[in-house]
């Protein structure tokens, strides 16, 4: 894989909790800390609402990387839909680890409200990760056949 | 007399019997079984052949039982219902009987989760309670356990082992009163190291008058490393080895470990000689067969009744 | 329950690598609540082949459905257009199922998805545990609701066994005696007294030994 594809920009599409990655979010923008555009957010009411097949769904339509982020332990609005979505997460991996897409594609993170910087780092971190391991092989392949 | 067997004869008389143990190769040689068996003559009243011990397999229990009783010695024929069902179990006790084998020991056997063979299928058409009910009624009833006659039943002298130190011990007894109430002739119990605990359990079977019912043989075996004291304490299920018989172990030379566990041995037999209701030993000396006369006779056991 | 795990991946791909249209059918009932071929199931199974064979250059079309039971014919009809498309059918159901739909649609490939395990119950959220063998004669009467033949690794009626330690089977320490389990319900129910009466030797032939059983209710035909 070519690693240092300067044409390439990751599409990374990131599962943000109402109660703190959202609101994280926000205060990034407010407190004008950048954070890569490759960075699409998806609002949920908990990230615990978050299913694996939303994490699949993204990737099979073409997203490079996703993330989930959530509540800080002991934080959740709904008392464990963190500790939920990391399972989930984790189940998720082992199932792209199967099918050869690579666990390192999706990731689970905790943050927040107030944590702006934080926000901006874990997205600015991920897309690197991302731009570093190249497309999703299932759009590479897909570009390919069309291309 | 129920039956023919050298066993119940010594056991009847009144003396102290003395049973040993002969694990058959892993392998096709019946050399190494008349090896293991000429070793033990005259210094026991049967030899146990083990049936796949430990889930490994082995040379037939039948087979080699077979070989020794040519060698005019008497071999009790293990039998575990975990490989067989019961046509087979009981068509290997009408051939042992055709080979004037006349003493059967029931056991459930380990789980093959524990052998060279953890893939393959466990059987338990019976249980060992079952398969005592079964040889019995072979032999009283002259019938198969399917109810039809048998012709020239087996007369066998039925044994089944006890575990005197699995849990939960308020039931040890009242599980060798079931194979009483199954009709077991004789008793051969766990390797016994704790004696303590063991007292304890004959003291019960006393009182409810069930050594008055079946002949029960203490279950010995010598230690021949420190090594082995600590796996066994550790690793064989339903073994209980105090840590007292583990430090002694560990407290002599290397190359006094087997004088100290052929020594323990004998303190433990002579113990429980005293113990009302104890009716013989069952010296199973594994892979150490050689030692066991010397077992005999240092613990006043030699020689051997004449019956 | 009947209990089920989805079959390790590498075995599904090349189940489906033969394909190009298949049919990828779970069941809401029983492999529904254990989580391994209800509808969510059949959705991440379906994107995770997909992705797979995307991968690879290769376009799977896949049709995804659920019946409501998959060991009854009356719903395995309604898969006729669906199966009428495709060229195998990929099935999340249990064992029966499987073979349900083998049976309704003779000319089309079926594979199993799943590993079907056994009859259990759900000991807590996560965890399934076995409980009956369906052995055809039911002793749970007798042995204080706790089933020898399903949970003694030795099936034993008369048990404990000698390698009972501490309330655990010798098999394992992860699992429990079946027979310590039974003794403590029998003390609880003030039965000790009956601990001690031979179970004698079964009669096998109300289980799988006897042959593949079959249950016939008059009154029930139509």
């Amino acid at each position: 894989m070519e690693k240092s594809n300067n044409t390439f920009e990751p599409v990374v599409v990131a599962f943000c909790c109402h109660y703190c990655a959202y609101t994280a979010a926000d205060m990034a923008g407010s407190q004008r800390i950048a954070y890569p555009a490759n960075v699409k957010i998806v609002r949920v009411p908990c990230s615990g609402k978050v299913d694996a097949i939303h994490l699949m769904k993204a990737l099979e339509k073409g997203a490079d990387g996703v993330y989930v982020a959530g509540c800080l332990e002991g934080d959740c609005h709904f008392n464990t839909g963190n500790i939920a979505a990391s399972r989930k997460v984790t189940k998720v991996k082992i199932l792209l680890d199967e099918i050869g897409i690579g666990s390192e594609r999706i990731e689970m993170f905790l943050m927040s409200a107030g944590m702006g910087r934080r926000f901006a780092e874990v997205a600015t971190e991920f897309t690197e990760k991302i731009r570093n391991l190249g497309p999703n092989p299932v759009k590479a392949a897909a570009d390919k056949a069309v291309g | 007399m129920k039956t023919q067997s050298v066993l119940e004869k010594v056991l009847k008389s009144g003396n102290l019997a003395v049973t040993s143990e002969c694990g058959p190769p892993r392998g096709t040689s019946a050399a190494a079984v008349r090896e293991k068996a000429e070793l033990l003559r005259g210094y026991c009243d049967g030899i146990n052949v083990t049936d796949n011990q430990t889930a490994m397999v082995r040379m037939s229990s039948l087979a080699a039982c077979i070989l020794i009783r040519q060698m005019g010695l008497h071999s009790i024929l293990q039998m575990t219902t975990r490989d067989k069902n019961r046509l087979a179990l009981q068509s290997d006790i009408l051939g042992a009987y055709a080979h004037e084998i006349d003493t059967v020991l029931c056991l459930s056997g380990d789980h093959p989760k524990f052998g060279d063979h953890p893939m393959a299928s466990n059987v338990y058409d019976l249980d060992s309670v079952q398969l005592i009910q079964t040889v019995k009624q072979m032999r009283d009833d002259g019938k198969f356990q399917g109810g039809a006659d048998i012709a020239d039943p087996p007369k066998m002298f039925i044994g089944a082992a006890a575990n005197p130190f699995a849990d939960p011990f308020e039931l040890r007894v009242a599980r060798l009163a079931k194979k009483v109430n199954a009709g077991v002739d004789f008793i051969q119990t766990q390797c016994i190291y704790n004696v303590d605990k063991f007292e304890q359990w004959m003291e019960a079977v006393v009182k409810r008058g069930l050594h008055k019912e079946v002949y029960i043989m203490a279950g010995i075996t010598p230690m021949k490393t420190a090594g082995m004291a600590h796996y066994m304490k550790k690793r064989v299920p339903g073994m209980d080895v105090p840590d007292e018989v583990v430090d002694r172990m560990a407290s002599v030379p290397k190359e006094e470990m087997a004088e100290e566990g052929i020594k323990i041995c004998i303190e433990t037999i002579e113990r429980l000689k005293k113990v009302e209701g104890v009716a013989g030993f069952h010296i199973m000396a594994i892979e150490w067969e050689e030692k066991v006369p010397e077992i005999v006779k240092r613990a006043g056991l030699y020689p051997r009744p004449e019956v | 329950m009947i209990t089920a795990e989805r079959k390790p991946m590498e075995e599904i791909v090349e189940c489906a690598r033969n394909f190009s249209r298949v049919l990828l059918v779970g069941c809401n009932e029983c492999v529904t609540v254990c989580a391994a071929g209800g509808r969510k199931e059949v959705g991440l199974l379906a994107s995770a082949l997909r992705m797979h064979f995307m991968k690879e250059g290769k376009n799977l079309e896949i049709i995804e459905t659920t019946l409501e039971r998959q060991c009854d014919p009356e719903y395995i009809d309604e898969l006729a257009d669906s199966v009428g498309q495709v060229d195998a059918v990929l099935s999340m159901a249990c064992g029966c199922g499987v073979q349900e739909i083998a049976r309704r649609y003779k000319d089309k490939h079926v594979f199993p998805m799943v590993n079907t395990k056994f009859m259990g119950a759900s000991e807590r959220q996560g965890v399934w545990a076995e409980r009956c063998q369906g052995c055809g004669d039911c002793v749970l009467g007798i042995t204080g609701g706790i089933c020898p033949i399903a949970r003694c690794s030795k099936r034993i009626l008369n048990g404990p066994c000698g390698g009972s330690t501490g309330g655990k089977c010798e098999i394992s320490p992860d699992v429990d005696c079946a027979w310590q389990l039974i003794w403590d319900r029998m003390k609880s129910l003030g039965q000790e007294d009956r601990y001690e009466e031979v179970m004698g030797a079964r009669d096998w032939r109300t289980s799988r030994d006897g042959g593949p059983r079959r249950i016939i209710r008059e009154d029930m035909a139509l």
